[in-house]
C-alpha cells in the first residue's frame, strides 16, 4: 500500500516549496513538486521603462539578484544594440563571480550541510529530521565551526561585491551598456584582498568539507537523486570583447548533453510546456520570446504553477553539475555515472567555486583604472532582446519586447523552472521529480533522504514562480495550491 | 545600567562614517545580552511575498556578527532559510509560538502579504492537509506577538510585489496587524544595522523606538539623503553628472536622494564599503512608501532648487534622456 508523504514547507531553500511523494515498500514511486507563492513580477514589468528592468528583476530573488540583473543587462544590451567597454564587461564578471562564491558557500554550509552535519542542541538547529548523521564527532564538530566561519566568509564575499556593486543584495550600479561604478586602483586592491581570503577558505575548508561528507556518506550519497541525466548550460562570464553568438568565449561554455552525446545549444529549441501546469493549453510548446502566460486554475490534471521548460522536447537539469559536465571538466566527468547524484552536485558546485575564485584574480588584473565602464545607448522605440546567462543555480534566460519605448513583454525562464518544473505532454517528469523517484525512505516521519535530494539542486522558488499572472477569483483555493 | 535611551538614540544617529552602529554600542550590547541570557527572547521570522533579500541582508550584519545574534542574542525559533527542521515540524513551531509564547516573542515579517482572494497566493506551511496562508499567519501571530517588525520595503509598504498593477493585492504588515504599532524597517533590502539596532532597542528598553509618520524608527531615517550627501557639494556648485560615470551630482541621472529618508549617506552598505550614490548609481528611494512606482523611471528626474535658490528645471522622463545625448558627444 503506497503511502503519501507531504513536506511543506521544505526549508533551507529559497522560497516556498512543497514536495509530495508516494512511497511503496520504502521507496519513492512517484513525486510532485509545487511552489506556493505567486507575485507576478513579469506583469509588474509590463509598461515600465526598459532601462529599469535590470533593477526590478533583481527583486525576483534576493539570493541571486546578480544572475537576474546580469541576464537582464545582456537582454537590454541586445535590444539597445550597445556593447559595454572592457571594464564594464569585467566588472560585471567580478560582481557575478563574487555572487557565485557567496551563493555556493551559503548553499553548502547554511542550506544543505545540516542534512549531514548535526548542529548544536539549540534553535535554529533543532528540531530536525533525525536518523542519519554519520560524520565522526571530531569532523562534525569542525564542520559546525565551519558553519559559523562560513557566515563570515560569505558576508565578506558580499562586501567584496559591493566594492563595485554599491550594495548587496540588489545592486544599483547595473545598467545597459556597462556599470555606473568607476574602476580605480584602490578598488582593485581592496577587492583583491577580500578575494585572497575567500579563495583560501574555498580551497582549504569548503572543498575538504565536501570531500569529508562524500567520504562519510559514500555510495549512499552518490547513488540517490540521479535525475534525468540531460545537462544544459548557456555559459557565463564573457572572457573577450569579441562577438560571441555561440557562447564559446566564456569561462563556462555553452552546450548541452543528452543520451550520452554532447551538442551545441540552439536557443530556438527552447520551449515551455503547460499540460500539467495551471495555464491554458493553447499556450503550450512556445519559444519563450513568443511566450504567453494565461492562467487556467483548476485545470484538470494540472498540479503546478511552474511551467515545464524543455529543450528539443526533453527535460534538462541545469546548475553547477550541468555547467561542469557540459564543459567536460575532468574531475566531474571522471566520476562517470556517479556524477548524476546528490553528492555529485555538491562536488561540482564546490569545484566550480574554486575555478571562479581563481579566474577572478585574472579579471582583476585585466581592469584598467580610469577607463570607462559604461557605453552610451539609445532606447529604441521598438525592439527585442535575449539574454542567456548562467546564474549560480543554472541556465537563466531573459527575453524582452519593447514597444513605444516601454516594456511590452518580459519573460524569464529560470533555473528552478528547469529543475523543479512538472511533467510535460509526453509524461516526462521534471528533473527534481525524476531524481526523487526510486529514492529510499527509511522513516516516513523523518524523510531526510528526500530533502537531501531536493536541496542538492539548490532550488530557488521565488525565481521559479515569478511569472504568474493571476486574474480571476478562485473559489476552491485547494485545487490550485497543491 | 549603561546607556540611557537618549544616549542610545544619539549613538544610533551619529554613527560615524566607517563605524557600524553596533560597534559603537558594543559594550552596552554585551550587557543587554547578559540580561537576556536566561531565556533568550523567541523570534519568529516568516516570509510572505518576498525575495529573501532581507534575510540575506541580515546575514551581512557586521557587528554584532550574525553568528552572535543567532547563538547569543535571540532564540530564532522559526526562519524558513535557517532552521534545521522541515514540513510538519514547522507548523508545530508556529502553533507553539502563538500559544505558549504569547506576548513574549518578536514577530518579524519579511515580504508583503497577498490579500487578494483571501491570501491564497502565498501559503507558508501545512499540517494534516490544512494549509496556512501568509495572511492568516500574520493575523494570528501579529495578535500574539510582543512586538511586530516589518523587515524591508515589501513588508512595510508592499514594495515590488505591491507595485502596479499589484497582481496579488499585496499590502504591508500594518494593513493587517491593527492592534499594535508595526515597526517598519524599510529599504530594499533592509539594512541589517537598522534591524538589529531596533531589536536591541526593544529588548533593552522593553518598548518600541519612536517612529516617524511612515512607521520607521526615527533614529535610522532622520532626514533626506540629499541633505548630507556624498555629492552634495556638486549640487550646490551646480555641477551635475550628464552621463553615467561623469563627475557631479546625480540629480539629472534620476537620483531620488532628496526624498529618500534613510541614513545610507552615513552608514553605507556591506560594512560601509560602498553605497549607491557613491558608486555613481542614482538613488531609487527604496526606503520610501512610494517605491518603486513613484521612483520610476529610475533614470527620470524631479525639479530641484539648490541652496542659492537656483532652480534646475525638471527633465522630462523621456526615454531618450539628455544624458544619453551628452554621453554621445563626450565619447565620439
Amino acid at each position: 500500500m503506497a503511502q503519501k508523504i507531504v513536506i511543506d514547507p521544505v526549508t533551507r531553500i529559497e522560497g516556498h516549496l512543497k514536495i509530495e511523494v508516494e512511497v511503496d515498500n520504502g521507496k519513492v514511486v512517484d513525486a510532485k513538486s509545487s511552489g506556493t507563492l505567486f507575485r507576478g513580477i513579469e506583469l509588474i514589468l509590463k509598461g515600465r521603462d526598459p532601462r529599469d528592468a535590470c533593477h526590478i528583476v533583481q527583486r525576483i530573488c534576493g539570493v541571486c539578484p546578480i544572475g537576474h540583473g546580469t541576464a537582464s543587462m545582456l537582454c537590454l544590451d541586445d535590444a539597445f544594440g550597445v556593447k559595454p567597454p572592457p571594464n564594464g564587461r569585467i566588472v560585471r564578471n567580478l560582481i557575478q563571480g563574487a555572487n557565485y562564491l557567496q551563493s555556493h558557500i551559503l548553499h553548502f554550509y547554511h542550506l544543505a550541510a545540516l542534512d549531514y552535519v548535526k548542529g548544536p542542541e539549540t534553535s535554529p538547529f533543532i528540531p530536525r529530521y533525525e536518523g542519519d548523521y554519520r560524520l565522526p564527532k571530531e569532523i562534525n564538530d569542525k564542520a559546525v565551526e565551519h558553519y559559523i566561519q562560513a557566515l563570515t566568509i560569505r558576508k565578506k564575499a558580499q562586501e567584496m561585491l559591493a566594492i563595485f556593486g554599491a550594495k548587496m543584495p540588489h545592486v544599483t550600479v547595473f545598467t545597459a551598456g556597462g556599470v555606473t561604478e568607476e574602476v580605480s586602483a584602490e578598488k582593485i586592491a581592496q577587492f583583491r584582498q577580500y578575494l585572497q581570503e575567500i579563495t583560501s577558505f574555498v580551497d582549504n575548508v569548503y572543498i575538504p568539507d565536501v570531500l569529508a561528507v562524500a567520504k562519510a556518506y559514500g555510495d549512499d550519497g552518490f547513488s540517490i537523486g540521479t535525475g534525468c541525466k540531460n545537462m544544459l548550460s548557456y555559459g557565463a562570464f564573457r572572457l573577450t570583447d569579441e562577438d560571441d553568438p555561440d557562447g564559446q568565449k566564456q569561462l563556462f561554455k555553452r552546450g548541452c548533453y543528452a543520451n550520452g552525446q554532447f551538442a551545441p545549444v540552439d536557443k530556438n529549441k527552447i520551449t515551455e510546456e503547460v499540460k500539467y501546469s495551471w495555464f491554458e493549453d493553447s499556450t503550450t510548446g512556445r519559444y519563450p520570446g513568443e511566450g504567453a502566460t494565461v492562467p487556467a486554475p483548476g485545470k484538470a490534471g494540472a498540479y503546478s504553477w511552474l511551467k515545464a521548460p524543455r529543450y528539443n522536447g526533453l527535460p534538462y537539469e541545469v546548475g553547477p553539475l550541468a555547467r561542469q559536465w557540459v564543459d567536460k571538466q575532468k574531475d566531474v566527468i571522471g566520476l562517470g555515472e556517479k556524477a548524476f547524484s546528490v553528492l555529485g552536485r555538491h562536488f561540482a558546485r564546490a569545484l566550480e567555486t574554486s575555478q571562479v575564485a581563481h579566474a577572478m584574480f585574472d579579471w582583476l588584473d585585466q581592469l584598467v583604472p580610469g577607463k570607462p565602464a559604461f557605453a552610451p545607448f539609445d532606447v529604441p522605440k521598438e525592439g527585442a532582446g535575449v539574454g542567456l546567462h548562467e546564474a549560480p543555480r543554472g541556465a537563466l534566460g531573459h527575453w524582452i519586447a519593447i514597444r513605444d519605448y516601454r516594456i511590452d513583454n518580459y519573460q524569464a525562464v529560470v533555473p528552478t523552472t528547469w529543475n523543479g518544473g512538472p511533467r510535460d505532454a509526453k509524461g516526462q517528469r521534471g528533473p527534481i521529480e525524476e531524481a526523487l523517484v526510486g529514492a529510499p525512505v527509511k522513516d516516513p516521519n523523518n524523510p531526510f533522504e528526500l530533502v537531501r535530494i531536493v536541496r542538492s539542486f539548490d532550488p530557488c522558488i521565488a525565481c521559479a514562480v515569478h511569472v504568474l499572472e493571476i486574474k480571476s477569483v478562485y473559489k476552491n483555493a485547494k485545487s490550485f495550491i497543491i | 545600567m549603561g546607556l540611557t535611551r537618549r544616549e542610545f538614540i544619539k549613538l544610533c544617529m551619529s554613527s560615524a562614517v566607517g563605524a557600524s552602529l553596533l560597534t559603537v554600542i558594543g559594550p552596552d550590547l554585551e550587557e543587554t545580552l547578559a540580561f537576556a541570557a536566561d531565556g533568550k527572547p523567541p523570534v519568529i521570522w516568516i516570509q510572505g511575498a518576498s525575495c529573501t533579500g532581507c534575510s540575506i541582508s541580515l546575514l551581512n550584519s557586521v557587528e554584532p556578527a550574525i553568528e552572535k545574534v543567532l547563538l547569543d542574542v535571540i532564540s530564532l525559533r522559526y526562519h524558513p532559510n535557517v532552521m534545521a527542521g522541515s514540513g510538519h515540524l514547522c507548523a508545530e513551531i508556529l502553533e507553539e509560538a502563538a500559544s505558549k509564547y504569547q506576548d513574549q516573542f518578536i514577530l518579524v515579517v519579511e515580504g508583503g502579504i497577498p490579500t487578494k482572494d483571501k491570501g491564497v497566493y502565498c501559503t507558508i506551511a501545512e499540517k494534516n492537509g490544512k494549509e496556512l496562508t501568509m495572511l492568516q499567519a500574520v493575523t494570528t501571530l501579529g495578535k500574539a506577538a510582543k512586538a511586530v517588525i516589518a523587515a524591508g520595503s515589501c513588508a512595510s509598504y508592499g514594495g515590488i510585489p505591491g507595485a502596479r498593477p499589484n497582481p496579488t493585492g499585496v499590502v504591508g504588515v500594518d494593513q493587517v496587524v491593527k492592534q499594535k504599532p508595526v515597526i517598519n524597517i524599510s529599504n530594499c533590502p533592509m539594512h541589517p544595522d537598522h534591524f538589529l539596532g531596533t531589536v536591541v532597542y526593544v529588548l533593552k528598553y522593553n518598548q518600541i523606538p519612536e517612529l516617524d509618520r511612515y512607521g520607521r524608527p526615527k533614529m535610522f531615517y532622520p532626514e533626506p539623503i540629499h541633505n548630507n550627501c556624498y555629492r552634495r557639494q556638486y549640487f550646490d556648485a551646480g555641477k551635475f553628472a550628464r552621463y553615467i560615470g561623469d563627475e557631479g551630482c546625480l540629480a539629472y541621472l534620476g537620483c531620488k536622494g532628496f526624498v529618500a529618508m534613510s541614513d545610507c549617506n552615513k552608514r553605507g552598505w556591506n560594512n560601509n564599503v560602498n553605497w549607491c550614490i557613491k558608486a555613481g548609481a542614482p538613488c531609487q528611494a527604496c526606503s520610501e512608501p512610494t517605491f518603486p512606482d513613484e521612483s520610476e523611471p529610475f533614470y527620470g528626474v524631479y525639479p530641484l532648487t539648490n541652496k542659492k535658490g537656483v532652480t534646475y528645471p525638471a527633465l522630462e522622463p523621456n526615454l531618450k534622456t539628455e544624458f544619453v545625448e551628452h554621453a554621445k558627444v563626450k565619447t565620439s
